[in-house]
């Protein structure tokens, strides 16, 4: 019922992009509009794509609706279902149906996607002869297979491969018929199309490949009953043979669902032209999905659809920031399995070289294509379990060079530690343990993507908690959720990635206004750029903090309510919410005073446990928050900042003072470089370590910044972890003086403080940005090194160490609880 | 009849944050949010008992600083896809005052 004073947003198009669009829509302006949609099919919005399982057998519609009828009445949509609008009248703005139903428009959404495309061959029509493409379609094979034996489908590409494996799951024989040489021959080179078909031979599948259809022969019945080939392409045998078929599938490809569009005059080229705010030639009338061509694209996978959807979102909420710029496509066959995975270009890419890995016998086929050492393409066969870091590297045209050796190894969770040391998703079984910090199993996740009708990481993460913790097992996540959702999944892009859910802005955008608009606190920040929550929530406040703390050290007043409370308390909350107290040691190195003084304390305080860290240090656990202050007094040590994005501890070995091996003072190198660098907040924790030779006992080679003593010098490495992910890091560069070390370590730290995102460690920072970008900025610029180092410094001039601040009374409410007593009751 | 406890002058919590409050039956968290209105909940979160009182504020919700779920202030409930609820006491502010009811 339309309320008049309301905006009239009218959707055509009940399908997959079009109502994620008005999902989107609904989470950034739930009340601007008043919604109507009308659907040409009589289902609310299914998931299309599980189609296919639902063929199979291996799902129920039930289990693939997306939004049922009640979604829309309860988000107040008026829902027009089994009504196909035939006309737009853009003078009157308005939209009539077939059956008359007419709805007025201020703004216009065309979601109406695809239709198959049918060969023009003689019995086309014919009963019995359908495509694949919706409910319909599927119902009809589903009942042809309980009455028919013999199928043909037509088109050897994903769809047709899927529709195929489906009617013999049935219990139909079925017959591939396909005009190229190999199938799949958009997403596959031949090898690969070579062993995928082997596998679906052994599956029962029949191919004939390299023939085209003649005729679609009619039975007395009047239904379809054979299929005639034409004769001689290449005189394989059975050439102009007839085949007899009760069913025949049409998958030779969609075209753009564009008549509507046409017919009103709209600009249309293979797809309803629009520009890259998914806007028509008619500034109130958008598009998106399957019907759309965006910069002469038309996309047949979800993934770009949703990008498309989202964008079109933000502008019809009148927010007008985020453009569609277009985007790579990554295919994954839903056949039951078989694990294949293709993305980008792979075949006749100019001056481009493959690297390749092939096993026929072990059914293992990998191929990454490479051009500029940048990966244009990549096809997997048996092993997917990279698909979607080399898809990542592809979409972010990341530079390879340095990774190239380790390549087709793959990332995916070499060191990586918290499941089994387990990397292919597809062999695990359902019960196997998956996230080992939620305790979750592989079957929970791939029921509840098939359930809620989940397509992003996050959503995994919200609903069953999988690879949120501390992410080790995000490679897995995202590969079950390849294998579930095909092609749908797209990895995030992180090339561009928003603060977080209160703001579409990146990282990078804001850190830039903060110093060009010399935003000088938090809600002037989120003032500047239209937060989207009432101060924001628990991500983008920390790293607010940290991003106007690091771009005015001296001016900004930190906000303490904007810091997890570890940094708020200055210790690390424990699961019983007690603290933990660990004080600074420089490099590790402590003196009988030190420790007797320690020791006093731990009694004096009756601490739980004592524990030797394995950062070179002591941590007193288990500290009521209210002694905290005490501790420290009686300890008087400064903080160790182990409860901090910020400097952790510089681990040392004993070196050239005491080692007969040791060629460096590594000790003394590890407590200057602690002493420089204390109090320092940082995106992420940093860790450093010294060692005294090649030996390398204080590990300094899985490290943020880990230095090596040499006989001649210093090596410096950068960019290690020894946490969820073991990197080992890389080689900077040599110096030869103590001062140098410090100089280019600090000159390091200090670039990653200011271009890093919150949250980045030094891995993920230099990996995105690449180590060429980090040498010549450090190395190779001597005096951009010099300045860099010299802002460290003057950053860190004046911090003074929390403990002593709070010793002297600062913050004085935060460790004090109320007492609770009978005095202040009053009565009312 | 009902028990007002007076807790503490509204400003000696911190705007976004909370103070703690120890009473014979548990500890209590006393929230004060962006627009100084004022809440109360039992100070365990319904995930694994953490002490909400020291988690992040915004809006009208907490984030608990154990394992990250957000409760809201004004039910207790646990914010979707999350779920469970922690008890919430009546809080209110009468001239510049805090008052809580822990019946
Ligand atoms: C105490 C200590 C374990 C021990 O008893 O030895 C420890 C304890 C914690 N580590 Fe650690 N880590 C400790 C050394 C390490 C090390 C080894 C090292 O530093 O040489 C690593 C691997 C090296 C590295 O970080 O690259 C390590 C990798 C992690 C990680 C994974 C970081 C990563 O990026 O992969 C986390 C989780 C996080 O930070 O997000 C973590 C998080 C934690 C937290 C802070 C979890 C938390 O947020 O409460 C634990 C706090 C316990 C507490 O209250 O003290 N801890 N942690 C060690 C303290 C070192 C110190 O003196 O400061
Ligand atoms: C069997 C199958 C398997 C697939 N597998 C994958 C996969 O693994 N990965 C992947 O990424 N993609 C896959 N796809 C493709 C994916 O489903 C489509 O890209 C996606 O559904 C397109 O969304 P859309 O909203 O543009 O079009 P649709 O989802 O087709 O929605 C368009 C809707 O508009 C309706 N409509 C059209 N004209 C009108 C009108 N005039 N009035 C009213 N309503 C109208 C149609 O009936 C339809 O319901 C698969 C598709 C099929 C059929
Ligand atoms: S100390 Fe580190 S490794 Fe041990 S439980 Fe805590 S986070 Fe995990
Ligand atoms: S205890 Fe609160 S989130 Fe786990």
């Amino acid at each position: 019922m339309a309320t008049m004073n309301k905006t009239r947003l009218v959707v055509i198009g009940n399908g997959m992009a079009g109502i994620r669009t008005l999902e989107e829509l609904l989470k950034l302006a739930p009340d601007l509009y008043d919604i109507t949609v009308f659907g040409a099919e009589p289902h609310g919005n299914y998931n299309r794509i599980l189609l296919s399982p639902v063929l199979a057998g291996e799902m129920t519609i039930k289990d693939i609706m997306l939004n049922d009828v009640d979604w829309y009445a309860q988000n107040g949509i008026t829902l027009h279902l089994n009504k196909t609008v035939m006309q737009i009248d853009r003078v009157r703005r308005k939209v009539i149906a077939d059956d008359g139903t007419e709805a007025d428009y201020d703004r216009l959404l065309l979601a109406t996607g695809s239709n198959p495309f049918m060969l023009p061959v003689p019995g086309k029509d014919l009963p019995g002869v359908i495509s694949y493409r919706d409910i319909k379609d599927t119902d009809e094979m589903i009942e042809a297979a309980s009455r028919y034996r013999h199928a043909v489908v037509i088109g050897g590409g994903l769809l047709g491969l899927e529709a195929a494996n489906g009617l013999k799951l049935r219990g139909m024989g079925v017959t591939v018929v396909h005009l190229m040489p190999w199938l799949m021959e958009r997403q596959l080179d031949r090898t690969a199309a070579g062993l995928l078909q082997k596998s679906l031979e052994a599956k029962g599948l029949k191919f004939l490949l390299e023939k085209q259809t003649e005729e679609l022969v009619k039975g007395e019945s009047g239904r379809v009953c054979a299929i005639k080939l034409k004769p001689a392409l290449s005189n394989v045998e059975g050439d102009g043979e007839t085949i007899p078929s009760d069913l025949v599938v049409m998958a030779v490809g969609i075209r753009p669902n564009t008549e509507l569009a046409e017919a009103a005059g709209l600009h249309c080229n293979r797809g309803v032209v629009v520009n890259d705010t998914m806007q028509t030639y008619d500034p109130r009338i958008y598009a998106v999905g399957e019907c759309v061509s965006h910069r002469g694209i038309a996309y047949g996978l979800v993934a770009p659809l949703f990008e498309q959807a989202k964008v079109c979102a933000n502008h019809l909420a009148q927010l007008g920031i985020s453009r569609f710029t277009g985007s790579a496509t990554s295919t994954k066959l839903k056949v039951t399995g078989i694990d294949l995975f293709s993305a980008g270009a792979f075949t006749g890419v100019e001056g481009a070289e493959e690297i390749v890995l092939s096993d026929p016998a072990g059914g293992v086929y990998k191929k990454l294509v490479i051009k500029d050492d940048k990966i244009v393409g990549s096809v997997l066969y048996g092993d997917t379990a990279d698909g979607s870091w080399y898809f990542q590297l592809l979409r972010d045209g990341q530079n390879i060079r340095e990774l190239r050796g380790r390549l087709m190894s793959g990332q995916s969770h070499l060191g990586n530690s918290g499941h089994q040391g387990q990397n292919n998703a597809a062999s695990m079984p359902d019960d196997m343990e998956v996230c080992g910090c939620n305790g979750v199993c592989k079957g929970t996740i791939v029921k509840a993507i098939k359930n809620n009708g989940l397509f992003t990481l996050n959503d995994v993460r919200k609903h069953t908690k999988a690879s949120a913790s501390c992410g080790s097992c995000t490679g897995l996540v995202e590969q079950i959720l390849a294998s579930t959702v095909g092609g749908a999944y797209q990895p995030a892009d992180v090339s561009r990635k928003p603060l977080c859910g209160c703001t579409d802005y990146t990282h990078e955008e804001i850190r830039k206004a903060i110093i060009e608009r010399k935003l000088k606190s938090i809600p002037e920040a989120m003032g500047f750029f239209e937060w989207r929550n009432v101060n924001g929530c628990a991500s983008c406040r920390p790293a607010l903090n940290y991003y106007l703390l690091c771009a005015w050290p001296h001016d900004y007043q930190d906000d303490p309510q904007s810091r997890f409370i570890n940094e708020r308390a200055h210790a690390n909350i424990q699961k019983d919410g007690t603290y933990s107290v660990v004080p600074r040691i420089y490099g590790g190195v402590t003196t009988p005073a030190q420790l007797k003084r320690i020791a006093e304390v731990a009694e004096k305080y009756a601490v739980p446990t004592v524990k030797v860290t394995g950062g070179q240090r002591i941590d007193l656990l288990g500290v009521k928050k209210e002694d905290l202050p005490k501790v420290w007094a009686d300890l008087d040590m400064p903080s160790g900042f182990a409860y901090g994005k910020s400097i952790r501890t510089v681990k040392t070995c004993v070196g050239s003072e005491w080692c007969r091996f040791g060629v460096q003072d590594s000790t003394r190198m590890g407590i200057a470089l602690e002493q420089a660098l204390d109090r320092m907040w940082a995106p992420h924790k940093v860790k450093l370590a010294v060692s005294g030779c090649p030996r390398n006992c204080a590990e300094a080679t899985i490290k943020d910044v880990g230095i090596v003593g040499v006989d001649s010098g210093w090596e410096i490495y950068v960019a290690g972890n020894g946490g969820i992910k073991a990197e080992v890091s890389l080689f900077l560069v040599k110096v030869k003086s103590a001062e140098e070390v410090m100089e280019y370590s600090s000159a390091f730290i200090q670039l990653y403080r200011e271009e890093a995102r919150y949250l980045d460690r030094t891995v993920h920072w230099v990996q995105r940005v690449g180590m060429d970008y980090v040498k010549k900025r450090i190395v190779d610029d001597a005096a951009g090194r010099r300045a860099i180092y010299e802002r460290l410094k003057d950053a860190l001039r004046d911090e003074k160490d929390p403990w002593q601040e709070r010793v002297h009374g600062a913050a004085a409410q935060e460790f004090a609880p109320i007492r609770f007593q009978s005095k202040n009751f009053v009565l009312t | 009849m009902s028990e007002w406890i007076r807790v503490c002058p509204l400003e000696e919590i911190p705007r976004l944050g909370s103070r703690v409050v120890q009473t014979e039956k548990c500890d209590v968290a006393v929230f004060r949010n962006g627009s100084d209105e004022v809440f109360a909940l039992k100070d365990k979160c319904p995930h694994k008992g953490g002490p909400l009182s020291q988690g992040i504020v915004f809006d009208r919700r907490v984030t608990c600083p154990l394992h990250g779920w957000t409760v809201q202030l004004d039910s207790g409930e646990a914010v979707a896809p999350d779920c469970g609820c922690t008890h919430r006491y009546r809080a209110r502010v009468d001239k510049g005052e805090v008052y809580l009811n822990l019946f």
